[in-house]
């Protein structure tokens, strides 16, 4: 049990009398990388909302670690560990890519609400910043404003800043959407790099990553988990087929 | 609207070299105003600059950094005032012994104070309903101070002495030249103080929630707090112009604290440009000019502030500040001069069309003039006179010919800018 | 018994044109994500209107053509400020209307003066209704509430019951689909925000006479509505008649009630007067507390429960 990094239990979310999840459980091991697979409208996305706290949960409940933190805000959340990344990409467009990236290091580093430090002469906040930067890929166009990036520059940054508060929990919410083939590879070998020791949870539609990158698989149909386990497993299994990868998926 | 200097990294930082040189400068300017403007009421115009200065400036905290558009910030500045009046007063009488020179302290903390109060129940939202609630509650102080008549004084305010405690090192704060001294000694070190606070975590923090609030959670800051905390310090500095108001003006009433008074600020801040530090400087120094200098000549100011407001928010939303910086990559590549000739023809045409609307709305108001004797007027070296029907046919003319003409001469603007910003782009200045 | 249904009668005739005012500031912010802060000016420029369109035409023709005139104003306002300004965000909407408000102010001390204007209740409806115990009901009273009442049904019944009512109701709340479904939806907020203007036309019609018609008059009635609306709760038009209705009576009662803390202690036998300690803060009356009661309210309301009473919309 204490060996979990996050546990879902007989999660509920209903909006209205529309229920969205029905009863998920799911236990994430440590250092695992646990890939959230299913057709649209499944609920993936809804499901990170709870875990994230961005949604209250109707009924359940979710543990960081062993620690509940079921309905906590997200501020709260995130700053026990985990961390989230944004279907629709979610950064801070006027600011820099540097700066982005700092006010995602600021609390981590102990910051806080200081209004009597000058952010320039906080060394260990600009190293932890150059090294996100760096990681990936932009120490080149760190001083550009967030907005010009191109798309898949600014997916790499939003995984910059989801990392960089050094959150064990990491979720990524289709990191790869609406990526080039190459695009992808690029994102998939930064993650792979980014997640070295943490625990990954990845809503993906692109199955080749998932095969690529997940240890373990689960299947989200209807607000319902019809499987979970290994990617070998889930491949053959019927009811996945049957409701998901049928045809051939890119 | 971008926040100039969260662009890239500060070269120095608030008292790095060249900083420090560039505060040298404005602290030698602020000493040698006086002696470049030497009528009486040049002096009372530059003290009242730079109060507002310190205003709008706690005021863009607010809204530039943090994105929390305010309708009540004079509460703060009107609290510090009305704190520090009695506090002089109780020198005055002998009660306690503080220097006057410090005197905008205990406004600050009293705006600090109720900073800290008031925005505990108004920051926990962002946008429209915390415009809403901030004007609630400004109109509810504002109210209570006709109520609680012994701390605001009712109808007629709180008359203070500036005098109060002597002189101190033989300087007793009488003439305007001492007062003056006090705010431009105060004024450049709130400046500084709030120049610095944008280099803090905090400062950065504020623009992230200002820009994203949810994403802000998500790195782990709740943007309540910060929110609190920014306008917690605004209305500090807030009320430390309210205390040196105090002291300038040796009164303070309940319209100090108004929503006139939070309305004007807002303007200020506005016209000056929320997208840039030094853009509410500009708006506090042309919004103070144009009170005092326009309100002498004609009635209608108020309403050709309105309008000019109107303007600034239709066609240029980032303000004054942001009119001057989105000519920097014309000026810095050599192709402005290319702007200059449709910039003349277009102030040229301006000044006529203003002209002939500037007439316009005078010859309203002297027509509802009482006495005859008033109703004539000059303009410009042309004579009017609302009863006569040529005066009118004037008028009208004028203003249809200027709008005609202004309109022409903005094409020609519009094309020298189609020349000038694909070449911009092409040498990679945008 | 008699000051308590006068009162009563006399803040229900008061809270129906506080809801004329607030549904058309709900409906404008609900479709336009816009808080119309020159919406009272409206109310302002309806009086007016109304008052110089009487010099000439009489009353009743005021009462049709005033409103329209401001809803034309309205409708000029939308297309040619608003529509500009709406690609700077909500920010730069609310400071447009904001210094709209400002201007229309001066406008109408540029052309009527800074005193108020003799604007009257008609002959025709200058009579006592009826008479309760020793009060006299004026007629005129009467006839706002009639006009109120009968002017919200119609507004109810457009929104429901008809064609363009619909495609109204489909556009608070999404606005992007049923522009794709080929209707002109500029279009459709120029409307709304006109037949808000007009509205508060109306009101001021009704309420210029009532009350008095001065410049004054947009701020001194612009805040209430606020705080009712932010009281009700943005976006629903349920809420601001609840507390238009609620706040109409607080301020009328408020106003009308001159007893303060100390005369409760006086009647009880606790012997309070001027040399007692707390005297000058126990002396203040209900009625010189008035001004700031509903402000007040709305803050302990944004305390307890900040989306209002039945809020639904935040921003």
């Amino acid at each position: 049990m204490s060996n979990a990094a996050l546990t879902l239990k007989d999660v509920h979310k209903s909006f209205g009398r529309t229920a969205i999840i029905s009863g998920v459980s799911l236990e994430i091991g440590r250092g695992e990388r646990h890939a959230i697979i299913g057709p649209n409208g499944a609920g993936k996305s809804t499901l990170f909302n709870l875990i994230s706290g961005r949604f209250p949960v109707s009924s359940g409940r979710i543990e960081l670690k062993g620690e509940d933190i079921t309905n906590l805000e997200p501020h709260v959340i995130n700053r026990k560990g985990l961390s989230r990344s944004f279907q629709i990409t979610n950064i801070f467009p006027r600011l820099s890519v540097y700066e982005n990236v700092r006010c995602a290091v600021l609390w981590a580093a102990g910051s806080r609400y200081s209004f009597w430090q000058r952010i320039g002469a906080l060394g260990a906040v600009r190293q932890r910043a150059d090294e996100i930067v760096e990681q990936i890929g932009m120490t080149k166009r760190r001083h550009k404003l967030a907005s010009v990036l191109t798309y898949a520059e600014q997916r790499a940054l939003e995984i910059g800043i989801t990392i960089a508060g050094g959150a064990e929990v990491i979720l990524l919410d289709e990191p790869t959407a609406g990526m080039s083939r190459s695009e992808t590879d690029d994102a998939v070998e930064l993650i792979r790099k980014v997640t070295q020791d943490k625990t990954l949870v990845m809503v993906e539609h692109d199955m080749s990553v998932v095969f690529n990158l997940a240890d373990r698989i689960s299947v989200l149909v209807y607000g319902e988990v019809i499987a979970s386990g290994p990617p070998e497993e889930i491949r053959s299994n019927k009811a996945v087929q049957e409701a998901y990868l049928g045809t051939e998926q890119h | 609207m971008q926040q100039s200097i969260a662009l890239g990294e500060p070269v120095a930082g608030v008292l790095g070299r060249r900083r420090l040189l560039f505060w040298f400068a404005v602290a030698a300017l602020f000493a040698l105003l006086p002696a470049a403007f030497r009528q009486s009421f040049a002096l009372s115009m530059l003290s009242q600059m730079g109060i507002a200065i310190i205003f709008a400036l706690s005021y863009n905290m607010l809204l530039g950094q943090t994105g929390l558009l305010s309708f009540g910030h004079a509460v703060y500045f009107g609290l510090g005032a009305f704190f520090t009046a009695h506090a002089i007063n109780w020198v005055g009488a002998g009660r306690i012994w503080f220097p006057i020179t410090f005197m905008p302290l205990i406004g600050g903390l009293a705006g600090l104070f109720f900073g800290l109060l008031f925005g505990f129940v108004t920051t926990r939202r962002a946008g429209t309903p915390f415009a809403m609630i901030s004007l609630g509650i400004a109109e509810m102080v504002a109210a209570s101070a006709l109520m609680f008549t012994a701390f605001f004084g009712g109808e007629g305010g709180i008359a203070t002495n500036r005098t109060a405690g002597g002189a101190l090192l033989g300087v007793d704060y009488g003439p305007q030249i001492q007062v003056y001294y006090l705010i431009a000694g105060w004024c450049l070190v709130c400046t500084i103080a709030m120049f610095a606070l944008t280099q803090t975590p905090l400062g950065r923090m504020a623009n992230a929630v200002r820009d994203n609030p949810e994403r802000a959670m998500f790195v782990g800051y709740n943007p309540t707090r910060v929110r609190w905390l920014m306008l917690s310090l605004s209305a500090g500095f807030a009320g430390v112009a309210g205390g040196l108001s105090a002291i300038n003006y040796e009164i303070v009433t309940a319209e100090t604290l108004g929503v006139m008074a939070s309305g004007s600020v807002v303007l200020m801040a506005f016209i000056g440009g929320i997208g840039h530090f030094w853009g509410p400087v500009v708006g506090a120094i042309l919004v103070t000019f144009l009170q005092s200098a326009l309100s002498t000549y004609t009635q209608a100011w108020l309403l050709y502030f309105g309008l000019f407001f109107l303007v600034i928010i239709m066609f240029s939303p980032g303000g004054i500040a942001n009119l001057i910086t989105m000519h920097k990559p014309a000026w810095q590549t050599g192709l402005f001069r290319r702007l200059i000739p449709s910039y003349v023809l277009a102030a040229a045409t301006g000044a006529v069309m203003m002209t002939g609307f500037v007439a316009l709305i005078e010859m309203i108001y002297h027509y509802e003039a009482k006495e005859a004797s008033t109703r004539a007027f000059g303009i410009l070296g042309l004579r009017l006179d609302p009863e006569t029907l040529g005066s009118w046919l004037l008028t009208l003319a004028l203003l249809a010919a200027g709008v005609a003409l202004f309109w022409w001469a903005s094409r020609f603007v519009r094309r020298a800018w189609d020349t000038v910003t694909p070449e911009l782009q092409a040498r990679g200045a945008v | 018994m008699e000051f308590f249904l006068v009162t009563l009668l006399n803040s229900l005739s008061y809270g129906l044109l506080l809801f004329m005012l607030s549904s058309g500031l709900t409906l404008i912010f609900s479709m336009m994500g816009v808080l119309n802060f020159a919406h009272a000016s409206f109310y302002m420029l309806g009086a007016y209107f109304a008052y110089q369109m009487g010099l000439h035409t009489g009353f009743w023709a005021a009462l049709f053509l005033s409103p329209l005139a401001v809803g034309a104003v309205g409708a000029a306002t939308e297309r040619f400020g608003l529509r500009t300004v709406h690609k700077f965000g909500h920010v730069a909407e609310l400071l447009f209307t904001f210094g709209l408000a400002y201007v229309i102010e001066e406008i109408v001390h540029l052309i009527w003066g800074r005193a108020p204007v003799d604007y009257r209740v008609p002959a025709s409806l200058d009579f006592t209704l009826f008479t309760l115990f020793t009060t006299q009901y004026p007629a005129y009273r009467g006839f706002m509430m009639l006009v109120s009442v009968g002017m919200l049904i119609g507004l109810w019944l457009l929104l429901t019951r008809t064609r363009i009512g619909m495609i109204v109701q489909a556009s608070l709340t999404h606005p992007d689909m049923v522009e794709a479904l080929g209707h002109n939806v500029p279009r459709v907020f120029m409307f709304v925000f006109a037949g808000g203007a007009a509205l508060a036309g109306l009101a001021g019609v009704l309420g210029g006479n009532m009350f008095i018609t001065e410049p004054g008059m947009a701020a001194a009635v612009g805040t209430i509505v606020f705080v009712v609306v932010v009281f009700g709760g943005m976006g629903s038009l349920t809420g601001a008649f609840i507390a238009s209705l609620l706040i109409g009576g607080l301020q009328t009662f408020s106003v009308a009630l001159d007893y303060s803390i100390a005369d409760v202690f006086n009647v009880i036998g606790v012997g309070v007067g001027p040399e007692s300690a707390w005297y000058g803060l126990a002396s203040i009356s209900v009625a010189q507390t008035a001004p700031v009661l509903p402000y007040l309210l709305m803050v302990l309301m944004l305390i307890v429960r900040p989306r209002g009473l039945m809020g639904t919309r935040e921003t």
